[in-house]
């Protein structure tokens, strides 16, 4: 004997299927796109060497991050750097820098780095800090790296940064050190003025609208 | 005109000192852009950004002591005028 649903069966049905619709959008990974109107995206960087040290920064900075606010662990992206965004204060340093000698910003035009997993994942309240692991693209050499990163969801934050939109923020910050010669930028040339190791340091903020 | 070239000289090196020195006496290489720190306030981010300021470093003070050596070298050349 078959019981035929009635009326209000179908609707509690309907309300139920409804819900657990609506929970599975709203738990889903949310894609940040880091690209910002703003212009406070930055990677910062530091060479010291012991008879000059350089500093300068790159605002270039774009790239998308799947973050899932209930599963941090889970967080995936690539972030570009435009290798010709870099800048320090001398005007010659940076041709120089950015010349087909150093950095040869016009045969490799990016520096990447894909983030692939996400280990030692701590999370307290809206900030996340874990050891990633990912590939680090620098002048067409590739070399897996693991650095520590920070993040921090900020819910229903975009509207505060960028007027007339609803959505959420996430910001990353990383400090790590990576060595030039292991990405074959005149190995064991100049270190007296230009330092093997780079201290980079990534601040940036994207933006997941509604 | 030994006189003049060796006044000429002095002044281009006192004067580069002078600039170098009120300019903040950079001690690096000349700088062109300067970097300004702005916050974020909903992120709490520092950004960067980069100003056109003109900052003389050693290389343009190694400059003007060049060009005031060579200057009063040359007077050193140029005959004295006989009365």
């Amino acid at each position: 004997m078959i019981h035929k649903p009635n009326k209000t069966m179908k609707t509690k049905l309907t309300v139920l299927a409804f819900v657990a619709a609506a929970s599975a959008v709203l738990a889903a990974p949310q894609k940040f796109d880091f690209k910002d109107p703003k212009g406070i995206n930055n990677a910062g960087f530091k060479l010291d060497a012991p008879l000059e040290s350089i500093n300068g920064s790159a605002s270039g900075v774009y790239g998308t991050v799947t973050f899932d606010p209930e599963n941090p662990g889970a967080t995936k992206g690539k972030i570009t750097v435009a290798t010709a965004s870099l800048i320090v204060p001398n005007p010659l340093q940076r041709q120089h820098m950015l010349g087909d000698k150093w950095l040869d910003a016009a045969r490799f035009p990016t520096i990447v780095f894909e983030a692939k997993e996400f280990q030692n994942v701590q999370t307290a309240g809206d900030t996340t800090t874990a050891d990633v692991t990912g590939t680090f693209t620098l002048k067409g050499l590739s070399k897996e790296l693991t650095v520590p990163v920070k993040l921090t969801y900020l819910k229903d934050k975009l509207g505060e940064r960028v007027p007339g939109q609803k959505g959420d923020l996430l910001v990353i910050r990383s400090n790590f050190t990576i060595k030039r010669s292991d990405f074959n930028i005149n190995p064991g040339q100049f270190e007296d003025k230009v330092s093997d190791a780079i201290e980079i340091n990534l601040s940036i903020a994207g933006a997941s609208p509604k | 005109m030994k006189r003049i070239l060796r006044v000429i000289a002095v002044i281009l090196v006192v004067g580069a000192i002078a600039f170098w020195a009120a300019a903040g006496a950079n001690r690096g290489w000349t700088k062109t852009r300067i970097p300004k720190k702005i916050v974020d306030e909903v992120t709490g981010l520092e950004g960067i950004q980069w100003q056109n300021k003109f900052v003389p470093g050693v290389d343009f003070l190694g400059a003007a002591l060049l060009g005031g050596g060579i200057l009063a070298g040359i007077s050193i050349f140029v005959p004295t005028k006989s009365k």
